[in-house]
């Protein structure tokens, strides 16, 4: 995929990942940012114009001060769309994207194709309280993460040893700044009255959920119908929360079919 | 020197296994683990203490604010802080402090402060700490990116509203407040003394310098860890061309004093132990969430404190390594003398917070070398800054006909009945 700096209206910088051809989508990535190989989305760009913004804290991306609350991050999303010239772009969301996605949809109902939401941040049962994500050792995140956790910290470092100390540091300096931003709409509970919103919502939605999620457990895949009748919920099985990294096949053709 | 009696008031009864059965003594602390009856005794115990180091001849006495954990059990310093106020009449209450981020709104800060520097006849010294990650962050849910903006915000109005005559509006980002107008407000003017207790993050030390408040570096680590950032601080101060009193700067020190070196390890060495080993035990993501540092002060070097690697200290802490390590100023009245003048010359500092009652140590013991101390060690030290003698921009002006209520008591006869005009 090739990359490019695109500056939104608001000034922030962003590097935006960019394949394939046809219908526009664009693919919100979760509070882990894009990961160095994202195989999902290059077979995606087989069927569609796929742009993957690396939001503000993310990378090589700034204006990390400009975003602060839940309004910011969804205008945002909206700022990126009108600064890569799209009209009616698939949005595409994963976890903390998911939850951007939503809330831009919730905002722009009719600005939006269709929208899938891949486990899917934004909704809060107490009687299934999600893992608080700002109060794990790196080593930690793999298992939260991943249905596979040894599989999943290669992907998550890049290939790194997390055991070499200059390896844990960087991989350290780079989550902190992340989760920094991730934290301005996660922190202390992810939740920011999404709920309240989401009747607005007239595109068509699919949600899907990886079988073996420990952070966002499947049960909020329920609770996202229940909110959203009309969804299509699916879900991916031998595949955590990183669904669309553990899954990368069937995780595209589950979207592709979905959006045709 | 001013002297500070400081408490932390810890939980004394973590038990032995503590740091094997629980992650953290902070944040997600069982709170089973708590007895309120227990409870009832230690916060008398240690709150005669406080008023003992009153007599003892201490400048101040000092408290502060944690949550949800057991190594400190004061929720609200402040109302430490009122009992302090009625019943000692000389020393400084020193409130290090309120973590104003996390008061909503934080008026409510500079009315508390108000009310305690009015009953204190003027004694107050006010602190306002960002809080601790797991405080601010963990147990009273503010976002890590966000909270020193919140801060800053909190400190403005607090003082605004301590300076203000009038009522006004203010108009923040986290505080709409359509009328301002702080009663009572406090004896001190313009404002009792400001400290701010910071770890190492720099823009606290600008924060300082810009509005002229003493910066307060607490640490368990000892003064010669502590050095090379104290170093920091006073070349910014230099670079800022500020003026180099010490009382800018204060330090706390964990201080045991008996009556030979061997009699202060047999004395005390289980307690500090216990001090490290359980009240220190925290899981270390709860001690550094992401944005709560800014990236230039992770930057900055602090990474080398990698709470990992800070955890790694802690577990296999013996006695020898804390008095090496000067984590522990312990000995004679002679060798903490000749220790703490080699801390306060070398950091600078015109403020020490003592701290003479570590982990589980028991009253008698913890009196004994306080007494040892106020008696033996304090007045050796009294004039290490001949030269700012007279700069008293850091420490309590209190009323001179304020009463003792400590002298007072129901029933007795009170002077004159009417109001006085």
């Amino acid at each position: 995929m090739k990359a490019r700096l695109v500056e939104t209206k608001k000034g922030t910088r962003c590097r935006v990942l960019e394949a394939g051809s046809g219908a526009p989508l664009v693919f919100l990535h979760s509070a882990g940012g894009l990961l160095r190989d994202n195989p999902f989305l290059e077979r995606l760009a087989q069927r569609y114009h796929v742009f993957a913004p690396e939001w503000p804290g993310y990378g090589e991306s700034t204006g990390d001060e400009l975003l602060e609350d839940m309004l910011d991050f969804a205008l945002h999303g909206w700022d990126l769309v009108d600064a890569l010239g799209l009209r009616g772009p698939h949005l595409l969301g994963h976890s903390m994207g998911g939850m951007i996605a939503a809330e831009m949809a919730c905002l722009a109902p009719r600005e939006v194709g269709k929208l899938v939401l891949a486990a899917p941040a934004g909704l809060w049962l107490d009687e299934h309280p999600i893992p608080d994500i700002f109060a794990m050792l790196p080593y930690q995140l793999a298992e939260a993460l991943f249905a596979d956790p040894a599989a999943g910290q290669q992907l998550l470092t890049g290939g790194a040893d997390l055991s070499d100390l200059e390896a844990l540091k960087e991989f350290y300096l780079v989550n902190q700044r992340r989760l920094t931003m991730a934290g301005k709409i996660l922190f202390p509970i992810p939740n920011r009255r999404l709920s309240k919103r989401l009747y607005r919502l007239t595109a068509e939605v699919l949600v899907v959920w990886g079988s073996a999620d420990r952070l966002i457990v499947p049960v909020y895949a329920a609770a996202w119908a229940a909110q959203l009748p009309a969804a299509r919920v699916t879900t991916i099985e031998a595949a955590g929360h990183m669904l669309p990294y553990e899954q990368p096949d069937l995780f595209a053709r589950v979207v592709g079919e979905f959006l045709g | 020197m001013k002297f500070t009696w400081f408490n932390l008031m810890p939980w004394p009864y973590l038990p032995d296994d503590f740091r094997q059965q629980h992650r953290s003594v902070w944040v997600d602390i069982p709170n089973t683990l708590y007895d309120p009856r227990k409870g009832h005794h230690v916060y008398h115990t240690y709150l005669d203490q406080l008023e003992y180091a009153e007599t003892l001849g201490f400048d101040g006495i000092g408290c502060n604010e944690h949550h949800q954990n057991g190594y400190g059990l004061m929720p609200s310093p402040n109302i430490i802080a009122a009992s302090l106020a009625r019943r000692t009449s000389r020393a400084a209450i020193c409130v290090i402090g309120n973590s104003i981020a996390g008061y909503n709104p934080p008026i409510r800060v500079a009315e508390e402060f108000a009310m305690l520097d009015v009953i204190s006849g003027g004694r107050l010294i006010a602190g306002f700490p960002v809080g601790t990650p797991m405080d601010t962050n963990f147990c009273y849910g503010q976002i890590p990116a966000l909270t020193r903006d919140k801060y800053r915000e909190a400190h403005d109005l607090i003082m605004r509203a301590w300076a203000s005559d009038e009522p006004f509006a203010f108009d923040g980002k986290y505080n709409q407040l359509r009328w301002v107008n702080c009663w009572p407000k406090p004896i001190q003017q313009p404002h009792p003394p400001i400290y701010i207790p910071g770890g190492g993050s720099i823009e606290t030390w600008d924060f300082c310098l810009d509005h002229d408040y003493n910066y307060s570096y607490l640490s368990f680590f000892g003064y010669l860890r502590g050095k090379s950032l104290l170093d920091g601080y006073w070349e910014r101060v230099a670079s800022r061309g500020k003026d180099e009193s010490p009382y800018r700067a204060a330090f706390a020190q964990i201080i045991c004093v008996a009556d030979t070196d061997a009699e202060a390890e047999r004395l005390y060495a289980e307690h500090c132990l216990y001090f490290f080993n359980r009240c220190l035990h925290v899981f270390p993501p709860f001690a550094d969430p992401p944005g709560y540092r800014t990236m230039a002060t992770i930057k900055y070097g602090a990474l080398a404190q990698l709470t990992l690697a800070r955890q790694k200290i802690l577990e296999n802490l013996t006695w020898k390594q804390l008095v090496d390590e000067r984590f522990v100023i312990a000995g004679s009245p002679q060798t903490v003398r000749q220790q703490l003048e080699e801390c306060i010359k070398g950091l600078r500092i015109g403020h020490l917070f003592c701290l003479f009652h570590n982990g589980d140590m028991p009253d008698w013991k913890t009196r004994h070398s306080s007494k040892l101390f106020a008696e033996q060690v304090m007045p050796h030290l009294r004039d290490l800054w001949p030269e700012w003698k007279h700069d008293e921009r850091w420490w309590m002006h209190p009323m001179d006909d304020r009463l003792r209520p400590e002298e007072r008591r129901p029933g007795a006869e009170k002077s004159g009945a009417e109001w006085a005009r």
